[in-house]
């Protein structure tokens, strides 16, 4: 199954996170902030300098830098979950 | 919602006693950030915390007392936003301490008030799970009700009272609607015990499990997405109309505060010069009356007249605060801070240092990184705060002649003000990249920043930040300012020589002030001056009063023409010399002590003070042998 971060999802795009690639306890913070896995992300504005970005997830607006949306794993939304082994 | 907890319940032994202060209870506001708690605290308490529009703007907790019917009084605990009970910054960590009852001197609270968004509620819910978990009765306040309608929104209360074991109000705090009802649950709640047993869940995902069930079956309709905010966001953050616009803005902003403050400050000076002259026909000639005119009305009137000039700028940070646009400057600054190690976040409390360095400090509070937040501390004295504003203006309008550039948009006057500005905010920047790239060295927590939707700054919130920033302004002016001007004047006046006041340069003032000015000489600064710099030391703009005193009484009969007795002791490089040199000294004792509190020692207010008075007096120096006369 195709995966990709956040990093790379284009304007108006949407993905399924997978996963957060970060420390348990920052990792946290983001998932209070709406990121977590199995939810929806959008890509909405941008900094007029084109980083950070802002992305829609949860029902909320969170703009976050470039190197930390390299860390939220994502999949195309409507392909199967994590498969169980 | 609130009557199922009504005051039948009262009669239970813990029930408050009216008129007891010895059992007034604490019930603590809280919620995630930027839901509405401190509004609706200033709506219960009849207080005046600070409400914006962006996340952690309360970063402090604030006591105060609501009344509540039945002429009972209890105390209301605002507190900064949390998301969980697992703070990761110092804000967070007030607001946990109260909450769970570890704050040193504040019992836990007797009830709380958990403040959630209705317009994002599915999301909102999951917050209060471990809320609830504390075991403390709580009452969920879903805020925002106008919004929630005017989208389309709704849901089922009781549905979801049902399901969370918790009453639940509808309200818009804003408008003051269904704001009734919290305070009948205040009254019901602080005389049961806790309602509810809830298994404790601080996993994220469970919460919002939970909160997703709840939203289902309460037949939860999200309200429409706020299209006002996608589409001036589309304009106010495009590459470049919205960088063109941000230009404008600050131009427009110079432009107004210089020049249309003008005729406001004139006829405010006309007014305090109108006034002199009355006591000056009221009473008879002798040392009292001296005293006031020279002394009170050349110290405080000087300063006085800068209010409009003041309330102006504030206007602009408050429609800049109340709007939502200060999110998205953070934003658009987060790459400049990059550059030098820090990030967004930490844009946020310089942007308020535009007005006063001290709640700037405070606001960062904010910042995860410990030393992202030494490093703002750092810097936030070097911005422009609003007290520098009357010495600039002063000696901009004595010395800088007015004509237009940029095509008459801006003029010379506004535009020196705005390289003022400039200065400080790069001193700024690149003292914070000194810092970053050595003993501050280090990367900081990843940034993330929520950004609200716009929204219409109402009209009575503006004009309460004026009406408390005049306060302020004027009590100043009326304490520091007028001891200073008093005690000027009699240092002025003594010794005295066959008892008549010696002449002002032979006085104690002048006998101390021509001690240190060879110190001061080199930036083209005079011993009057220097008098001036030394009073500045409690706050910037006492120097404008002091020299207002000094010249009043020089000029004998105290004519205030500050400007024209500025340009008999400075030379054009001299006055550049002192914009500098304020532009970089850390003259407020506030700020030292603040600093102090925050740091939790002298270490750092030492250095940054040092700092700063070192880089003021170089810069000084070298400006004004540049320059020259
Ligand atoms: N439309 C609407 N806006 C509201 C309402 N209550 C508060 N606001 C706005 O929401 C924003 C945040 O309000 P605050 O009271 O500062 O929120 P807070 O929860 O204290 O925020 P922090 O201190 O940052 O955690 C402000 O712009 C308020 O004007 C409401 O009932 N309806
Ligand atoms: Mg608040």
């Amino acid at each position: 199954m195709e995966r990709f971060t956040l990093k790379d999802l284009g304007r108006y795009e949407e993905g399924v996170l997978e996963s957060i690639d970060l420390p348990e306890h920052d990792a946290r913070r983001f998932m209070e902030l709406g990121f977590l896995p199995g939810s929806v992300v959008s890509a909405a504005g941008r900094s007029p300098f084109g980083d950070p970005r802002v992305y829609r997830v949860d029902g909320s607006e969170v703009a976050l830098r470039r190197e930390t949306a390299a860390r939220l794993v994502l999949r195309r939304p409507g392909s199967a979950g994590r498969k169980d082994p | 919602m609130s009557q199922r907890h009504g005051a039948t319940e009262t009669a239970s032994p813990s029930a408050i006693r009216p008129g007891d202060p010895s059992r007034l209870r604490t019930v603590a506001v809280v919620g995630p950030p930027n839901t509405g708690k401190s509004t609706l605290f200033n709506r219960l308490t009849g207080l005046r915390q600070r409400v914006a529009n962006y996340p952690g703007v309360t970063v402090e907790k604030r006591i105060g007392r609501a009344r509540l019917p039945g002429k009972i009084d209890v105390h209301l605990i605002d507190l900064p936003g949390i998301y969980s009970l697992e703070p990761r910054s110092e804000d967070e960590r007030v607001a946990r301490d109260v909450l769970t009852g570890r704050m040193p001197g504040v019992s836990g609270p007797d009830a709380v008030i958990l403040i959630l968004d209705s317009t994002n509620l599915g999301r909102h819910l999951g917050f209060a799970a471990p809320i609830l978990s504390l075991g403390i009765p709580t009452l969920v306040v879903l805020n925002m009700a106008d919004s929630l309608r005017s989208g389309g929104g709704s849901l089922d209360l009781d549905t979801v009272a049902q399901q969370i074991g918790a009453p639940v109000v509808l309200v818009s705090a804003r408008t003051g609607e269904g704001t009734e009802a919290i305070r009948e649950f205040l009254v019901g709640a602080l005389a049961v015990p806790a309602p509810l047993e809830l298994p404790v869940i601080q996993d994220v995902r469970r919460c919002r499990e939970w909160s997703a069930q709840i939203g289902e079956a309460a037949e939860y309709r999200a309200p429409a997405p706020p299209l006002w905010t996608r589409r001036l966001d589309a304009v106010l953050l495009h590459p470049v109309a919205g960088l063109l616009i941000f230009a404008a803005v600050v131009v427009a902003v110079f432009q107004t505060v210089f020049s249309f403050a003008i005729p406001l400050m004139d006829a405010t000076d006309a007014m305090v010069s109108t006034s002199g002259e009355w006591v000056r026909a009221l009473l008879p000639d002798s040392w009292f009356r001296s005293l006031l005119i020279e002394g009170v009305w050349g110290g405080v009137g000087s300063v006085v007249i800068f209010l409009p000039q003041i309330l102006l700028l504030f206007l602009f940070i408050g429609v800049l605060e109340d709007s939502g646009y200060m999110a998205r400057a953070a934003l658009i600054a987060d790459r400049t801070m990059a550059r030098v190690g820090l990030q967004g976040k930490s844009f946020i409390p310089l942007l308020s240092a535009y007005a006063c360095a001290v709640p700037a400090i405070l606001a960062t509070r904010t910042i995860e990184s410990k030393r992202d937040r030494i490093a703002t501390i750092m810097i936030a004295p070097l911005m422009t705060c609003s007290a520098r504003l009357p010495v600039y203006t002063l000696v901009i309008a004595a010395f800088i002649p007015e004509r237009p550039v940029l095509g008459g948009f801006l003029g010379t006057r506004a535009a020196t003000m705005l390289g003022l500005y400039a200065l400080g905010f790069l001193a700024a920047i690149l003292t914070a990249w000194a810092l970053k790239s050595s003993v501050l060295r280090g990367a900081g927590a990843p940034f993330s920043l929520e950004i609200p939707p716009y929204r219409v700054p109402s009209l009575q919130s503006l004009a309460l930040r004026l009406l408390d920033r005049a306060t302020t302004f004027l009590r100043r002016a009326g304490t520091i300012i007028l001891c200073t001007a008093i005690v000027l004047w009699f240092l002025a006046s003594l010794p005295l020589r066959n008892g008549e006041a010696p002449p002002i340069s032979e006085s104690v003032i002048g006998t101390v002030g021509r001690t240190i000015e060879p110190v001061i000489e080199p930036l083209g600064f005079d011993w009057k001056i220097g008098i001036g710099l030394i009073t500045s030391l409690a706050a910037r703009e006492v120097i404008v009063g002091t020299l207002g005193t000094i010249y009043g009484m020089e000029a004998d009969e105290g004519s205030r023409d500050l400007q024209g007795a500025l340009r008999g002791d400075l030379d054009l490089g001299g006055a550049v010399a002192l914009l500098i040199f304020f532009a970089f000294a850390m003259q407020c004792m506030s700020t030292v002590a603040v600093v102090r509190r925050e740091t939790a020692g002298w270490r750092w207010p030492v250095a940054q003070f040092a700092y700063m008075t070192l880089l003021a007096y170089v810069s000084a120096y070298l400006a004004n042998r540049i320059i020259g006369p």
